[in-house]
């Protein structure tokens, strides 16, 4: 840090104040180095979330094939459902941006509204999986039916679960949002979930590739 | 013998092979081979490790704290050659390590058809290999002799110098087929086929065992390995022959028990097709056999009826008339038909034991 | 490992199971009819008593709640993953101890005292604990307590979570312990291949039972794994540039990196294996077209990498103690940084070595062979670096440096049995023998373990303000070196006999004298942890002579954790320090630092929370229910789990500031006594 010239005596201790910047201690101080700690955090996370993405869809490569005798995607999947389904989610991931945009203006309310529209595309998104589901179910195409299916139900479940927990914690920090308006920490909170939602997206697409395009007109 | 002159060099493994070290001195040419794989392995990189021990013991004394007449540098921490060397050294021992790995690797690959028969023995291309069917049960081996149309539990024969291929499988969880004085170990696994070439030099009885866990009757998975010779062998087959029982599915039944320490049971005769069955885990009628399974999968599935009606399936790799199957199966696909025709021209067995690791 | 069933399958499998208690009843408490079992109960109950008794008596309860367990300092949960470490110690090792004295007795033609569904518990339960509850908790102690100081830092960067990852250790511990009274633990060996650890061959609830300790175990890995690769990142202290780290910080660092890119494999693996024992989903079972090859490669490409998760932090703990009792700067830092770097990539592609046998390929094998081989180049680099370390030093034989030196001798026999095994075709004839399980203790216990204890002793003074007594230290070690030749040394010749592992019952007799040193041996080890125990005792009892009023304990530390007292204050460093070179307190003490004594500014510090402590409790009944598939509870601890963890977002008072006074009366306490003349 400091230049080591060869008169000038060595600091081996930092002895100015690394807050005397800003004097407020109250409950969302900002410490910059924190606050990009958590960041990087979550983006680590979502490397080994994505990792365990990386685990489900490797069993579908290998998996996919194995129908069992049963049916194949061919014979389940219907594209205009999922093409309805991924652009909730994709639109979703629209509004969102938006929301961060208002976020940066310091606008409370037009964040607030973009987040409900993202949570209500990403409710949509679930309605559809959950149909998607129960009709696969009714066919008799269970997880148990074969190991195409159980790999199938596990992937587009685990994606469908964590978009759950996504809206989960948006109605959470919508709270948290009217209750403390934009503070410090509530920003970063709506940056890390915008991450998330980001994430889920790219997964979709990858699923959205893998199992429901290629499984279907290959 | 070669292996001889470099256990001189060693006398620890000399002096250990008096104790019955059977992988050090067996009775197989694969497993002799395999013996000295690591004896020149352990030679290569005793070349680093016995400078690494001994430099460990001498710095330890000679720079001890109480010793103030040895040089003391608190500084020196660089050296460039001596960095090219820690890590060259150990790199040029890889490197021959390596080489030696790749070619004993495939020379002694469990697939490959034996190259010959001992050292100083070639093979005979007129002599065709001993096929022996192997299934791990819980907890017992069932061997199965196509050639001689016999069956064994719990004890195995082979003749003396004449190629042995082992096709193994599984009817219960994973194990692993060994006879240390024979060859390496190959895994048995349900639903699939490997398989192990090996040939047994000297007459005499050998352990063989299963070396990898399975359950309760872990423990007692054993059998006896007999080496014999041509007529003793023609002899034990006469010996397994006078046995009244023969096996078939419902003898399967039976043995899919789970039994502790087996006593060794002799079949007269095998079941057509029994082998295959057990392969592809349908002895029992009630079971789409894999292969069948695995050829509709090929087809793109059986559709949502498939789901229900598995039966419309059954014996499907093996009909006579695939283009009728076809047509059942997928009525709409007629362009593409030779192509999946073609691909039903393969035989079951090797749609069945295409073991997946190869890149399946 | 409680059974009274000696077939195949155990007693727990019911037919009926209650709307509410699931599976559970009074049959599952099993050790009522085993005597081992039995004695073991009483045992725990009559010290569980006392223990509880002694803590009300004293009024324990208070100071420990609001000191220790919802203590969010990275230096207690540190301590806090010790004491699990050593506890699970005794439980593993009561596991060998039984194994070898079976075996011996099995070996002489005796009839043993375990039969198979109880021998098989045991060896898998010494296994699981071994490596996730003893090894990985003592290596992550290490890592939380030692590297924040040893990057200037106050703390690590998310310190609740911190304290929540050793909550979801303990977690999965309590089950795994749960398991020895109520109900049983797994027979399927410690990787639970597939199909056997399916319902199929598998039905009662020990598998179970490790699924969900160890999923609950490997989040909280996870979690740590992301926290302290954070902390590395982004809290070292000015002028500590990577290049300057100390080397036990590169290892926390590479080995985080790995928990972080390889345990969501493990996490994934388990669920999937969870499904199809819960569901019915047909992953790891090939009647419905799953592959049981799939579960085993899965394992593998996590298990491998664990491997090297336990041993890079003990490389690390060896690079810092040899410099330091060689008084000499570590030979070739730029290489053994690269050495660490290239390990930690390199791990990721081998781990198809552990089942050569499966019948891959010729090319498959041997390519995993040749990377396995290539992993000994760097860590042969790193061995002669610690070599080159003590050429021309001044090195001083204590106890940490022991170990080290017991370390080097031994792990390069290990090392050497790993390259042997690693060339597919001697694997062919070697894979699954007990010379398998000799080379892996020879590299676990010679390598982690050594390292462990070497670490333990090493950091001691610096934890606790007073160093651990020299001579029952020395005691510890030789007789772990001496049981640990004795013990596995004769494995290697059983290996070569084609002795296999895990049998619990023998054909032949000859092998019985090597049994029987082999028990010998366990025996050495078993007086070596009682020593190591008595160490402790004793030198709490004497820890007014071993004091140490410095800060730098063994007068030569190299790295930042010795510039501050011992044992350090919470907020570790009143001051920040700056660093300038490698070995940052060398270069203060060559130099001439001075401490400031003025000038303390507020410190901002994280609050204690108990969150961690009750969500955890939560999971760990949610795992218990989800075993015993009592699904109401399951389901009302989950919500339960979820809703505590939602509300715990809403306090925003998270942290607070150390008034500058109380930092001044701390720090001229220590500088006074500091300035007392020496003894």
């Amino acid at each position: 840090m400091s230049a080591t010239t060869a008169n000038q005596p060595l600091e081996f201790f930092v002895t100015e104040d690394p807050h005397a910047a800003h004097g407020d201690h109250g409950g969302d101080h900002a410490e910059h180095h924190h606050e990009t700690g958590t960041m990087l955090g979550f983006w680590i996370y979502l490397m080994s979330d994505c990792l365990i993405f990386g685990i489900l869809f490797a069993t579908y490569a290998v998996l996919g094939g194995n129908y069992a005798a049963g049916p194949a995607p061919v014979d389940l999947f219907d594209l205009d459902l999922i093409l309805i389904s991924t652009s909730m989610l994709l639109f979703s991931s629209i509004t969102y941006g938006f929301a961060v945009l208002r976020m940066d203006k310091g606008d409370l309310n037009g964040t607030t509204i973009w987040l409900i529209v993202t949570g209500v595309f990403g409710a949509c998104f679930l309605g559809l999986e959950i149909y998607e589901f129960n009709h696969l179910w009714h066919l008799g195409a269970t997880p148990m039916a074969s190991a195409f299916l159980s790999s199938f139900f596990f992937l587009v479940g685990t994606h469908g679960l964590h978009v759950a927990s996504g809206t989960l914690w948006l109605i959470v920090l919508l709270v948290q949002l009217r209750m403390h308006g934009l503070t410090h920490a509530n920003k970063r909170r709506v940056m890390c979930l915008s991450l998330f939602w980001h994430f889920l997206d790219l997964i979709w697409i990858g699923v959205f590739t893998l199992v429901y395009l290629t499984g279907v007109l290959l | 013998m070669k292996r001889a002159k470099i256990a001189a060099f060693l006398p620890l493994i000399f002096a250990l092979s008096g104790c019955n070290l059977v992988v050090m001195s067996p009775s197989g040419d694969i497993a002799e081979q395999q013996a000295n794989l690591i004896i020149y392995s352990t030679v290569l990189m005793l070349i680093v490790i016995v400078p690494v021990i001994v430099l460990t013991i001498f710095f330890a004394i000679k720079y001890r704290a109480s010793n103030q007449d040895a040089p003391y540098e608190p500084d020196w921490h660089h050296s460039t050659t001596l960095e090219i060397i820690i890590w060259s050294v150990p790199l040029a021992i890889i490197i021959c390590l390596a080489g030696l790995t790749w070619v004993a690797t495939h020379r002694l690959d469990p697939y490959k058809p034996l190259s010959r028969i001992s050292a100083d023995q070639a093979i005979d291309p007129e002599v065709q290999p001993l096929v022996v069917q192997v299934a791990a049960m819980d907890w017992k081996w069932l061997f199965i002799y196509p050639e001689q149309g016999i069956a064994t539990v719990n004890e195995l024969a082979a003749v003396v110098d004449r190629p042995i291929e082992f096709q193994l499988t599984s009817t219960t969880v994973m194990n692993s087929f060994y006879v240390p004085a024979l060859a390496g170990m190959i895994y048995t696994m349900n639903g699939m086929q490997t398989e192990l070439n090996a040939v047994i030099n000297e007459p005499g009885v050998y352990k063989g065992f299963s070396a990898n866990y399975s359950g309760a009757g872990f423990s007692q998975m054993r059998f006896k390995f007999h080496g014999l010779s041509e007529q003793d062998f023609d002899a034990w087959v006469e010996t397994v022959r006078a046995d009244p029982q023969g096996l078939d599915r419902d003898e399967i039944a039976v043995l899919d028990n789970k039994s502790i320490a087996h006593p060794v049971t002799y079949y007269s005769a095998v079941e057509d097709g029994l082998w295959d069955r057990i392969l592809n885990q349908c002895t029992s009628d009630d079971d789409l056999c894999m292969n069948d399974m695995m050829m509709v999968d090929a087809l793109g599935g059986g559709g949502l009826e498939g789901l229900f009606n598995r039966e419309l399936f059954r014996g499907l790799c093996s009909a006579d008339d695939p283009e009728a199957l076809l047509a059942l199966l997928r009525p709409d696909v007629e362009h593409s038909a030779e192509e999946i025709l073609a691909a039903m021209t393969l035989t079951p067995a090797i749609v069945a034991s295409d073991p997946l690791p190869n890149g399946n | 490992m409680a059974s009274s069933s000696h077939g195949h399958g155990g007693a727990t499998l019911h037919t009926d199971v209650h709307p509410f208690w699931g599976k559970l009843n009074w049959d599952a408490l099993a050790f009522l009819h085993d005597p081992i079992i039995l004695i073991t109960f009483i045992g725990v109950v009559l010290g569980g008593i006392a223990t509880l008794a002694a803590m009300t008596y004293y009024r324990l309860w208070g100071p420990l709640w609001r000191g220790w367990l919802t203590s969010i300092d990275h230096k207690k949960v540190g301590i806090m993953y010790m004491i699990l470490g050593l506890i699970m110690l005794l439980r593993g090792f009561a596991d060998a101890l039984l194994m070898r004295g079976h075996q011996a007795l099995a070996a002489a033609g005796y009839e043993g005292y375990l039969p198979p569904h109880h021998y098989d518990q045991i060896f898998t339960a010494h296994g699981v604990i071994m490596i996730f509850f003893v090894a990985m908790p003592f290596v992550t102690g290490f890592m939380n307590y030692v590297m924040p100081l040893q990057i200037g830092a106050r703390d690590v960067a998310f310190p609740f979570l911190n304290n929540f990852s050793l909550w979801l250790t303990v977690s999965g511990a309590v089950l795994v312990m749960i398991s020895l009274f109520v109900g049983e633990f797994s027979t399927a060996g410690w990787l639970a291949y597939a199909p056997f650890s399916g319902l199929e061959y598998s039905p009662s609830v020990g598998m179970d039972y490790y699924l969900w300790a160890l999923n609950i175990a490997g989040i909280g890995t996870t979690l740590s794994g992301i926290n302290l690769v954070v902390t590395i990142v982004k809290m070292r202290a000015p002028g500590m540039t990577y290049m300057k780290m100390p080397v036990f910080t590169w290892t926390t660092l590479c080995t985080n990196v790995l928990i972080v890119a390889t345990f969501p494999v493990l996490t994934a693996t388990l669920a999937l294996l969870t499904a199809d024992r819960y569901i019915g989903t047909a992953f790891f079972t090939n009647e419905l077209g799953g592959s049981p090859m799939m579960y085993v490669n899965l394992i593998w490409i996590w298990g491998h990498p664990e491997v090297y998760i336990l041993i890079l932090p003990v490389f690390g703990i060896f690079s810092e103690i040899v410099p330091t009792f060689s008084s000499k700067r570590l030979f070739g830092y730029t290489s053994m940084v690269y050495a660490t770097c290239v390990i930690m990539v390199l791990s990721y592609i081998v781990w198809l070595h552990h089942f050569f046998t499966m019948g891959a390929g010729a090319n498959v094998n041997a390519f995993f062979g040749i990377t396995t081989m290539i992993i000994s180049i760097p860590t042969g680099a790193k061995i002669f670096n610690w070599l080159f370390t003590m050429y021309k030093g001044r090195i001083r034989f204590e106890t940490p440096m022991l170990w080290v030196m017991g370390f080097m001798i031994t792990f390069v026999i290990g090392g050497m049995t790993g390259v042997l095994l690693a060339v597919p075709p001697a694997d062919y004839v070697l894979h699954n023998s007990l010379f398998l399980i000799a080379h892996f203790h020879n590299v676990i216990i010679g390598g982690v373990v050594f390292g462990i204890f070497a670490g333990i002793v090493f950091w001691w003074p610096k934890a606790f303000g007073f160093s651990l007594d020299p001579f029952w230290g020395k005691v510890s070690f030789w007789c772990w070196l001496i049981g640990f030749y004795l013990a596995f040394m004769p494995l290697y010749i059983l290996g070569l006999m084609g002795v296999t592992r895990r049998l619990s019952q023998f054909e032949d007799t000859f092998y019985a004298v090597y049994f029987i040193i082999a028990l010998v041996g366990a025996v050495f080890v078993a007086i070596g942890i009682a020593a190591f125990i008595i160490q402790i005792v004793v030198s709490i009892l004497r820890r007014e002579e071993l004091r140490d009023h410095t800060g730098d304990a063994w007068g030569t530390g190299r790295t930042l954790e010795w510039s501050t007292s011992s044992p350090p204050p919470y907020y570790n460093f009143a001051f920040t320090p700056r660093v300038h070179e490698i070995d940052a307190f060398t270069h203060m003490k060559r130099v001439g630092f001075t401490r400031p004594s003025e000038g303390y500014m507020p410190i901002h510090m994280p609050r204690y929370t108990a969150t961690g402590v009750i969500i955890s409790g939560l999971l760990t009944v949610l795992g218990f229910a989800m075993i015993w598939h009592m699904w109401f509870i399951a389901a009302m601890t989950f919500i339960a789990a979820v809703a505590y963890g939602i509300l715990h977002t809403f306090n925003y008072n998270r942290d607070y500031y150390v008034p500058a006074d109380e930092v001044r009366e701390t720090e001229h306490k220590f500088l006074s006594k500091l300035a007392e003349p020496a003894e």
